[in-house]
């Protein structure tokens, strides 16, 4: 078998050198009861490259590819331009095949581009530092309500009705078991987002607002309010950044004084992937850093004077501290901050803000062309590259049926908040770099036609 | 005879003759790099946008939808162009050792080679292009590539049901964890509290059985590595939750009585979770289901050779009993006679009304997924058990080898299941594991696993997997003979190993004192002062 | 000033009703290169062997337990900026906290320096 380099004369001889007559000696151990005479009934045996190659492109065909029709899905997972070289690099042997920089001396280039990667993402987001990555953004953010809690001792967590609902499952779960109390809503299908009633909502009893920005919307709103009138009950904010191009365009959350900015770098270098890998992204200010969950690289020296780099505050992580850890995390998103980083570089400042203005051009040009079909109106008064609109009928059935004809025509709220009439009709469109003019069209006769 | 001068002979380096420092630091094709904020300005990029379908202006009408909150100050993110920026990082890349390099012995983590198919697989557009919020009926094939992934794991594994959705092997911890945490508390049993957890465990079973509520009580070891029945049984109670058990255990030993384990801790009202980090012990020869146990996350970067990335993605999904099966998590998928199907809150309140709830956003990591699938496919039943067989063959081929060179704690109890388990009791007064590792270091190999399992002093946990030849495995036993006799005769020049790394020892106080987590402009830090 | 010892390597100086808190120079030798000290806020009440400190080193991070009651009135700020001193003087400068004894009687059972430093010789 291609995988296995072993020849029978190798085993046989192995066996010799061991002691034992057959490999059944060497599970010995095993009960009786657990063992099997050969392989597990009612799996198939082993197959060739080609044969694999037949059934795994087969499966893959009877899926609708975004590249090959109008496409138009965002909340949380946006379909970039990644350029080629990036998907090359992060296949090298010495990236793909190397384990986590435990041993430095033989691990500089993946703690160093992790050193990259960390100041990438804090001056992205604003923040004094960030760490290694995490899993995605929900389990960031989830894991920044964590650390809110241990930092001001409350435990009520509010977020804001603009937060994605997926990210608002996954903390509700969490709460379940950690105790924290948390205040949700469900968002309005209206231009204004919800921070004025955040504002009033922080009391003493509370260690962090969450706010997404954009929001689940597209909405836009300053933060720098919201962050004054959390500090002035000692409670932290936490900005999450589902998309991170918008901040080529868009003042940071880390400028706004959040204290805790976390998001989902998915947009650079990861690709769709139906949901994952994805890669979470995490920074604060530099006072909080010994509580921040993840792994962190530091600069330091060797032996001989040279710069190197390290894991460092390990003390924070579950194999020291065990039951005291700051979060049970074990792994980093590695390759996939490796994506991000390789991308944000071609990219550079200039190419990001160019990137940003090129996506919000073409989704302002798409929101207006949109809002121009009958039964069609646009929410939003502000937004980066993904804007509501609100049908007049009922969202999800038109996204199948659109879907039935060739065109993936955003996310309906009815798929997001399912049961919620408020929201029915609503459907969130998000318009990047690789959507065209003629996708656009596509999507407005198509609107058109079906609300007719 | 006409004489073409154009003699040559090898020169003879004289003896005694050093080789001087270069200018660059560079040492022929170990070469030194700089950081992009070094070497990138944020004026340089590497990317166009010619020709992309809107064209951008300067000054856009549309700004005013940004709610005045335009990012005016420098970002400080710095570009290079495409071949500048191939380079930093193949430069960057030949700094690191990996499997395609060399032998990886670490144990517990299973550093099998990672197949080409796998990524070719995960790349087709009709995996990699698909959102995870796109129409069900237009993503039916991924769905069917998660049902057919999530049989062949109930399957190898002899259990009810399995949760694809947590993003690692830590993760899928917790996520068995909460389900016997949810199952408990359904049967009004919510006041057991304690977990028990044997020493020679992972930190992540103690930190993650903290994390969802429960107080973790050590399972102490019999003389022969394995979990003491007697002292377990003893300890349950009604205040137990249930255990936490590895099997094969940390020590590299199968658990003889995982059955009686099993059957204990439910006579006395608890709930089974089994850490499957070495899994490639037994896939295809052991299910573990036939064991007793009730929940049991399965490293997909482990077992099922999805590339370990230099630390990630990985993939952790969790396998469970009949018992916890309705507290799994979402999303799932489920096959009805109209397709594929998501099960997420809006249908889980019909179906599955006892899950947990949700972990994560969207479905789990599907690239992970098309990876082990191929892979599983690719071995099939047949080659899977052929896996587990070469991987323990390998690992006690290292134990015997090592026999009279490294003290070998549990050697003589028997056989080891795919890693080996050695101690520094028999170095050099003032040597140790590390000095083991450094000097394996410039032999040109990766250190086994140090200093776990905490139950073996100085431990040295070895695990070749099944992806390695004889030869390989031969030269690896040689080089490892070397370093430990030096080690055991008191080589000072280990003390101070690697020589021949890009770096030497680096110093883990000074980062950890003064940590530097990001780069800062030295010209802005001097300006400061 | 007298001082005293537990069996768990903190030393106790006590001048009048306040004590002074340490770890011994045995302690900071096992524990290796000290990174980071987590000192209790002034106002804590802690109990004799309660957890009142952590000692992080680059790879381990462990407890060190109040060896009498009270309260504390102050961590070693100096610790903050420089956690080395533990390494350089932990039997001076590198003190983690003072507090004032809730309970002065505790004191009889601890060790003085040559019952410590006969402890620490059988170890």
């Amino acid at each position: 078998m291609r995988y296995l380099p072993l020849t029978d004369t190798d085993r046989q001889a192995m066996l010799a050198v061991i002691g034992a007559d057959t490999i059944d000696d060497l599970f010995v151990d095993v009960p009786a009861v657990a063992r099997f005479d050969g392989p597990i009934a009612g799996l198939p045996g082993h197959a060739s490259e080609l044969a694999v190659e037949r059934h795994m492109s087969a499966l893959a065909r009877k899926n609708v590819a975004a590249g090959d029709v109008p496409f138009f899905l965002g909340c949380g997972a946006y379909r970039h331009h990644v350029p080629a070289s990036v998907d090359h690099l992060i296949q090298r042997g010495e990236y793909l095949t190397a384990y986590t920089p435990y041993q430095p001396e033989i691990a500089q280039g993946t703690l160093q581009m992790l050193f990259e990667f960390q100041t990438q993402v804090a001056r992205l987001l604003g923040t004094d530092v960030a760490n290694a990555s995490m899993y995605d953004g929900s389990t960031a953010c989830w894991e920044a309500i964590g650390m809110a809690r241990r930092i001001t001792r409350r435990g009520k967590a509010i977020l804001s009705a603009g937060l994605h609902p997926h990210y608002v499952s996954v903390a509700k779960t969490m709460a379940r078991f950690t105790g924290d109390q948390l205040v949700t809503g469900t968002p309005t299908l209206s231009a204004a987002t919800d921070i004025d009633s955040l504002i009033a909502a922080i009391d003493t009893d509370t260690s962090c607002v969450v706010v997404q920005y954009p929001d689940i919307l597209g909405r836009i709103a300053d933060l720098a309010p919201l962050a004054a009138a959390c500090h002035a009950k000692k409670a932290l904010l936490v900005a999450v950044v589902t998309e991170p191009v918008a901040l080529g365009a868009l003042r940071s959350p880390g400028e706004m004084d959040a204290d805790i900015v976390v998001g989902e770098g998915q947009s650079l270098g990861v690709g769709l992937q139906f949901g994952g890998p994805y890669v979470g992204l995490f920074g604060c200010k530099e006072k909080y850093v010994r509580q921040m969950p993840g792994r962190l690289c530091g600069e330091t020296l060797d032996a001989d004077g040279r710069r190197g780099f390290v894991l460092t505050l390990s003390t924070r992580e579950q194999h020291i501290r065990r039951e005291k850890a700051t979060s049970n995390i074990c792994t980093n998103a590695g390759l996939c901050a490796l994506a991000f980083s390789i991308h944000m570089t071609l990219l550079g400042e200039k190419g990001l803000r160019e990137l940003a203005m090129v996506n919000h051009g073409a989704a302002a040009a798409a929101a207006e062309r949109l809002a121009m079909v009958p039964g069609v109106e646009l929410i939003n008064t502000s937004f980066f590259n993904e804007f509501t609109l609100r049908l007049s009928e009922e969202a999800r059935p038109i996204v199948r049926s659109l879907a039935d004809a060739g065109i993936l025509a955003g996310v309906s709220l009815g798929r997001l908040y399912p049961g919620e009439e408020s929201l029915a009709n609503g459907l969130v469109v998000a318009v990047t770099e690789t959507t065209t003019a003629q996708d656009v069209a596509a999507l407005a006769a198509a609107l058109e036609e079906a609300l007719a | 005879m006409t004489i073409n001068a154009s003699g040559w002979r090898p020169e003879r380096p004289e003896a005694g003759a050093a080789a001087a420092p270069t200018f660059t630091g560079n040492k022929a094709l170990m070469l030194e790099e700089a950081l992009i904020f070094e070497i990138g300005d944020t004026a340089t990029t590497g990317v166009d946008f010619t020709g992309t379908p809107v064209e951008h202006a300067t000054e856009m009408p549309a700004r005013a939808y940004l709610a005045g909150l335009d990012r005016a100050a420098p970002i400080g993110l710095p570009g290079l162009s495409e071949p500048e920026a191939v380079r930093h990082y193949t430069r960057l890349s030949r700094q690191n050792y990996a499997i395609d390099l060399g032998l990886f012995p670490l144990g517990s983590c299973t550093m099998k080679h990672n197949p080409r198919l796998n990524e070719k697989m995960a790349r087709l557009p009709g995996f990699a292009d698909i959102h995870p919020l796109a129409p069900v009926d237009t993503v039916q094939g991924a769905l069917e590539v998660i049902h057919q992934l999530a049989h062949w794991l109930v399957t190898l594994t002899g259990m009810h049901a399995i949760a694809m959705s947590p993003k690692a092997g830590a993760h899928g911890e917790l996520c068995g964890v909460l389900a016997i945490r949810a199952a408990l508390e359904a049967r009004g049993e919510g006041h057991r509290k304690v977990i028990l957890v044997p020493e020679s465990a992972h930190g992540t079973n103690p930190a993650t059985a903290a994390f969802a509520g429960y107080a973790v009580e050590n399972i102490p070891a019999t003389a022969e590595g394995r979990v003491d029945l007697a002292a377990l049984t003893a300890r349950l109670g009604p205040d137990v939750a249930g255990v936490m058990i590895t099997n094969p255990n940390t020590c590299g030993l199968f658990e003889r009585d995982m059955r009686a384990i099993s059957d204990a801790v439910h006579a006395a009202g608890g709930l089974v979770y089994c850490d499957g980090a070495n899994f490639n012990a037994i896939v295809g020869r052991v299910r573990p289901g036939d064991l007793g146990i009730d929940a049991m996350h399965i490293n997909l970067h482990k077992t099922f050779s999805t590339p370990h990335g230099g630390g990630g993605p990985g993939s952790g999904p969790v396998v469970f009993s009949a018992a916890l099966a309705p507290y799994a998590p979402l999303p799932f998928v489920e096959k009805t006679a109209e397709g594929f199907r998501l099960v997420e809150e809006e249908t889980a309140e019909e179906h599955h009304a006892g899950s947990f709830g949700r972990m994560v956003a969207f479905q789990g990591q599907m690239g992970m997924f098309t990876r082990a699938l191929t892979y599983i496919l690719s071995h099939g039943a047949d080659g899977l058990r052929q896996v587990a067989e070469d991987a323990v063959l390998n690992a006690n081929y290292i134990l015997r080898s090592l026999d009279g060179v490294l003290d070998a704690p549990f050697g003589a109890t028997g056989p080891c299941m795919h890693e080996a388990l050695f101690s520094d009791s028999n170095l050099a007064e003032g040597f140790s594991t590390i000095d083991v590792a450094k000097g394996l270091i410039d032999e040109g190999y990766h250190p086994m696993t140090m200093y776990f399992p905490l139950v073996v002093h100085g431990a040295m946990l070895i695990e070749p997997t099944e992806t390695e030849s004889k030869a390989a495995l031969d030269e690896f036993i040689g080089a490892l003979r070397s370093v430990a006799e030096r080690a055991k005769a008191g080589d000072v020049a280990l003390k101070s190993a690697p020589h021949f790394a890009p770096r030497s020892r680096l110093d883990e106080t000074l980062a950890a004192r003064k940590p530097v987590l990001v780069w800062k402009d030295p010209a802005l830090a001097q300006a400061a002062e | 000033m007298s001082r005293y010892f537990t069996e768990d390597h903190e030393w106790v100086d006590v001048d009048g009703d306040i004590g002074t808190v340490g770890i011994s120079d045995y302690a900071q030798q096992q524990l290796g290169d000290i990174v980071f000290v987590e000192v209790p806020a002034e106002g804590k009440q802690l109990a004799k062997g309660d957890e009142a400190a952590v000692v992080e080193s680059v790879k381990a991070a462990s407890d060190v337990y109040s060896p009498v009651s009270g309260t504390v009135l102050e961590g070693n700020a100096a610790l903050g900026d420089n956690p080395g001193l533990v390494n350089e003087d932990p039997e001076g400068a590198g003190w983690f906290f003072k507090l004032t004894l809730g309970d002065p009687e505790e004191l009889k059972g601890l060790m003085d320096d040559a019952a410590y430093a006969a402890f620490v010789a059988k170890l």
